[in-house]
């Protein structure tokens, strides 16, 4: 057991070597040229951020946008998991809607946004549909999906044994499709970000899209690095949590 | 025969089943006696498999009743319980929550109960994908067993296992139902497990039963003349009909020349 731990502990060091190379290279490349402004040097990014946290602009940007797309996702999310959920159990919904739902998939969600800003202005309104949006399409299918490849012979057991409605759905439709449905809030989790960022980046007030586009604009460098740092900072704990969701959930695939 | 109370005996009269143009039943009649245990042979797509799921109420015959207990059978009912071919427990339930699926109330105790009875009671707090192929097919049988059934219905629930593990599941399906006394039809390919467990075998051919036998040897049968004789007995109209078949077609080839 104790070794086994300390076969992990390595593992989690290898992780981490190419991240820590990648910024001693970053470093070695700023260090010489100390007036470049294109390519900031690392320690600028982190003064730049420490002085950012000093005066709260950082919390607040990061707030404002993770609350976009935590709500962005809810709905997004929310609404594929049901339409996946009623597709896949209803053949009338199914042939009326899923012909659909597959020909909008195909549109490119960014390709809307000047569309979204005439239609809702560039409030949160917008933001927050924008994420919804491509956020629903990895739920639904999966979701969908999921279902339409559940064992039947499950199904059948459950019957035999008197299952239906809600009790068939919670013991064996529901767990049976869950791997799936995760594969797609894992999926959504990324389009998530992506949409966000680009949105933020065209109409925003407020939040870290907004922050790299004035910064961008003021040739402040340091603080659009400053501001991917962060989206890939949140990108990875939205990972961290749907694989901490998926081994905490399908704890049964483990063994089989 | 033990203390049959718990058994419910089937009338099944003049049943027809199509699937579209196929006719897989025919005109079939059968009447078993309630704590019996019925074998039920023949070739596949005989239509044994079909019968057997009509009697669980998955399947509506397209002509024709089927009686539970003097009672027609409308769907699946809680008195009928099966075992498939395949153990179809859940995964993503240990296997004590699967045996307890079988329970009426969801009853942990009686699930435990009924675990120990096919002695996995140590398995319990396990999950099914770490299980064998027959621990996996024992937990689906105390699954069924576990609501005291009144029909146990057997589709091949045997057959993918190895020769060993099959010849105790044996074993332990007569010692339940000898001890539990419901009523027990079992659909096997195999003629001397249908020898070795059924106090009657049933042969089924071209849509219809062509040989009903009475086993009446004593339990607990082991492998001898007697179940020799009865085996062969089945096995020469199994085949029988087979080398009919062939010079038929060989006739018809010759003929063709």
């Amino acid at each position: 057991m104790k070794h086994k731990k300390k076969k992990n502990d390595y593992k989690v060091l290898l992780q981490w070597i190419v991240p820590l190379l990648l910024i001693l290279a970053w470093y070695a490349a700023t260090n010489s040229d100390a007036g470049n402004t294109i390519f900031p040097s690392p320690a600028k990014v982190v003064t730049r951020a420490i002085s950012m946290l000093k005066n709260g602009q950082l919390l607040e940007y990061t707030e404002v946008s993770a609350k976009r797309a935590i709500i962005g996702f809810i709905i997004g999310g929310g609404i594929g998991f049901l339409l996946g959920l009623m597709n896949g159990l209803w053949k009338l919904s199914d042939i009326a809607l899923n012909t659909t739902i597959q020909m909008l998939r195909n549109i490119p969600v960014l390709a809307l946004i000047s569309l979204m800003i005439v239609w809702f202005g560039i409030g949160e309104r917008v933001k927050v549909i924008m994420v919804a949006f491509g956020v629903f399409f990895p739920v639904y299918i999966n979701t969908y999906h999921g279902i339409k490849s559940l064992d039947k012979g499950l199904i059948e057991m459950g019957k035999v044994y008197g299952l239906k409605g809600f009790a068939l759905f919670r013991d064996i439709i529901f767990p049976g499709a869950l791997s799936s449905i995760l594969v797609g809030v894992r999926l959504s989790l990324g389009t998530m970000w992506l949409i966000l960022i680009a949105a933020e980046t065209i109409a925003a007030d407020a939040g870290i899209g907004y922050m790299a586009m004035t910064a961008r604009e003021l040739m402040q460098m340091d603080k659009v690095v400053l501001s991917i740092i962060i989206y890939a900072l949140l990108g990875k704990l939205s990972d961290v949590i749907a694989s901490w969701l998926e081994r905490r959930l399908l704890q049964w695939r483990v063994v089989s | 025969m033990s203390e049959n109370k718990n058994g419910y005996g089937i009338e099944i009269t003049n049943i027809n089943k199509r699937f579209g143009s196929l006719e897989v039943l025919k005109d079939l009649n059968l009447s078993i006696d309630p704590g019996d245990f019925v074998a039920i042979v023949g070739h596949s797509g005989c239509g044994k498999s079909t019968l057997l799921r009509m009697i669980a109420g998955l399947d509506t015959p397209t002509e024709g009743s089927i009686r539970l207990d003097s009672k027609e059978v409308t769907g699946v009912n809680c008195h009928v319980r099966v075992l498939f071919q395949e153990a179809r427990l859940l995964p993503w339930k240990k296997v004590i929550s699967n045996v307890m699926i079988g329970t009426p109330d969801k009853n942990e105790a009686t699930a435990a109960q009924t675990l120990e009875k096919v002695g996995l009671i140590n398995k319990k707090a396990e999950w099914p994908g770490v299980l064998s192929g027959g621990q996996k097919q024992r937990v689906s049988l105390a699954r069924a067993l576990a609501g005291k059934p009144n029909v146990l219905l057997l589709d091949e629930p045997l057959g993918a296992l190895d020769a060993l593990t099959r010849l105790e599941m044996q074993d332990l399906i007569e010692k339940l139902w000898s001890e539990q006394g419901f009523t027990g039809i079992l659909v096997t390919h195999d003629v001397s497990e249908a020898v070795k467990l059924a106090n009657r075998v049933i042969l089924m051919e071209d849509n219809n039963i062509t040989l009903d036998i009475q086993i009446t040897l004593p339990r607990p049968r082991l492998k001898d003349n007697d179940t020799n004789y009865f085996e062969q007995l089945i096995l020469n109209r199994l085949l029988k009909i087979d080398i009919e078949q062939k010079e038929l077609e060989a006739g018809k080839m010759d003929f063709a020349i």
